[in-house]
């Protein structure tokens, strides 16, 4: 196995800026510096450059650009919609009770809990082996002071792509709004928030090749969601902060870049993912599959391997110059492996063998052959190290 | 654990670490740790009838820094008297490796039970009582 030099699969964590997104940004740095809000003339460039970003992104949801709040980011949409509406809806008397699900990202878990702190509640729905949210149980779960459902586009770690017209419908049914995360889908899969029934969506810039620091919460215009942050007249009154303008330009340019090649790109992700899992399977003894083998991001694999932990395993990978991710409690200093493969059910000692590889477009046939390579090595490396696989062997060699 | 976090000493000891496998008919084995949490640690000890380790060899699930604790343990147990090899302690281990990320200090913690298992199992087999040697905790099933 020839080294290469780095081997880059971890585009869910984030992305490079894309060159053209980057060229777009560079004139509203130094030359059209100017504050949008300003009433002078160096403002006007600027200005314009914003509300065409908007009108692009708008489009690539099927949406009225006067629906796109731009933000900091997914976390900071994530924490307006869930926050903002809970207090919207108690406030009109509607109810204090939320629905999420039990493989939410942080971003909306943590924000459900200190929405609990301050009385609000918040039911989370299981979600099956797969990781699809259970729909009876979520149908259970509504009641008649649920102002809310927020269940995420696709999952982060196992790559699920959640039945979100589904759930949009079943709370439009029942008169509830409905929020998706759409961090890890949004750019690399077609959402379209009227046929899927979406009220707010939450986005970030990085993961598709846009800039850090940037994301967006479409709402629908039937909601007036209440200003997160306080402050100036930007986004309408609803999002104060000078508006970040490279940031927006840069984003609406990869977001235009990604919807405009998305089936080209979907195919061929799917294509090197499939052949990633397909050799994985075949090569590795005792790992487990973890996700849906088809309602699935294109560019997410996620697999345990029996007997060894992720943490020493990406250790073993970076040194063949592989990036990864993996599921592992070592990795974060938390005792409990991701909350994401607990809930589907995947038993600790094989959640802490768990990695994740995130393709982007640009990932190449060579690439995976060569991460596939490295993996195997790293296993048995790791493997003939562990007590675990050498009990295993001798019982199976007993039996 | 984030790349550089980890000393040279402990991405060395990770990287080649020393005294992987097993003694057959050891003279003492421990193993520590659980699964679910994420580490298990196996120290196999080979000692002589003057009470002198001769050999020490490991097996550990676990993360980087629970590999480099072990594989540095049994380092500093080699040619050690069972009552020295009793005063190795977790921060002996630690300070070998030019020190660990507090997230990770049990795992030199776990070093250090896994090196009592080990002479715990020593002294059970040869009816001898180790000084300041307790039973260890059984829990790697839990």
């Amino acid at each position: 196995m020839k080294q290469m030099e780095k081997v880059y699969l971890d585009y869910a964590a984030t992305a490079p800026l894309r060159k053209e997104a980057l060229e777009a940004m560079m004139p509203y740095f130094i030359e059209d510096f100017g504050n949008p809000s300003s009433i002078h003339s160096m403002s006007r460039s600027p200005r314009a450059a914003v509300r065409e970003a908007r009108e692009t992104i708008a489009k690539t949801l099927n949406a009225d650009p006067s629906e796109i709040y731009f933000t900091s980011g997914g976390t900071e949409s994530d924490n307006w919609a869930l926050i903002s509406t809970a207090q919207l809806m108690s406030q009109k008397g509607k109810g204090k009770h939320i629905i999420i699900s039990t493989i939410e990202h942080h971003a909306i878990m943590e924000t459900a809990d200190y929405l609990v702190k301050q009385g609000y509640e918040v039911t989370k729905v299981g979600v099956d082996e797969t990781g699809l949210v259970k729909m009876d149980e979520l149908e259970k779960a509504i009641r008649p002071d649920t102002v809310l459902i927020s269940i995420m586009t696709a999952n982060n770690e196992v790559g699920t792509i959640e039945p979100v017209a589904e759930i949009g419908k079943l709370a439009h049914d029942h008169g509830i709004l409905f929020h998706t995360d759409a961090v890890q889908a949004y750019g690399h899969m077609p959402i379209d928030v009227k046929a899927m029934n979406i009220d707010m969506l939450s986005v970030s810039g990085h993961k598709f090749g846009g800039p850090k620091g940037i994301g967006f919460l479409y709402v629908t215009k039937s909601v007036r969601l209440p200003p997160f942050m306080h402050g100036g007249e930007q986004e309408n009154g609803r999002r104060a902060g000078t508006t970040n303008v490279p940031g927006i330009v840069g984003m609406a340019k990869a977001a235009e870049i990604a919807h405009r090649d998305l089936e080209k790109n979907m195919e061929r992700m799917t294509g090197l993912r499939d052949h990633y899992i397909e050799r994985i399977e075949k090569e590795i003894p005792y790992c487990k599959f973890n996700g849906h083998r088809t309602k699935r991001l294109p560019g997410n694999a996620n697999f345990s391997f029996y007997f060894v932990e992720g943490e020493s395993l990406l250790m073993n990978l970076g040194m063949k110059g592989v990036c990864i991710s993996t599921g592992s409690a070592c990795a974060s200093g938390s005792l409990d492996p991701s909350h994401v493969l607990m809930a589907i059910g995947v038993p600790h000692e094989i959640a802490h063998g768990s990695i994740r590889v995130s393709l982007s477009e640009d990932t190449t046939l060579e690439q995976i052959d060569y991460a596939v390579d490295a993996i195997k090595s790293a296993v048995a490396t790791m493997r003939s190290l562990s007590p675990l696989y050498d009990d295993f062997v001798k019982t199976h060699k007993e039996a | 654990m984030y790349d550089g976090e980890y000393s040279d000493k402990v991405i060395d000891h990770f990287t080649n670490p020393r005294n992987v496998g097993e003694i057959e008919n050891p003279s003492g084995v421990g193993t520590v740790g659980n699964a679910k949490c994420g580490d298990i640690m196996r120290i196999y000890l080979d000692i002589d009838e003057n009470g002198i380790i001769r050999d020490c060899k490991f097996k550990t699930f676990g993360c980087g820094a629970a590999v480099a604790s072990s594989s540095m343990a049994t380092e500093m147990v080699k040619g050690k008297s069972v009552q020295e090899a009793m005063e190795i302690t977790n921060k002996a281990v630690m300070e070998a490796l030019d020190g660990l990320p507090v997230v990770k200090i049990h795992c030199s913690l776990l070093a250090e039970e896994a090196i009592h298992a080990a002479l715990w199992d020593y002294a059970q087999k040869n009816g001898i009582v180790i000084e300041g040697l307790k039973e260890p905790k059984e829990d790697i099933n839990d």
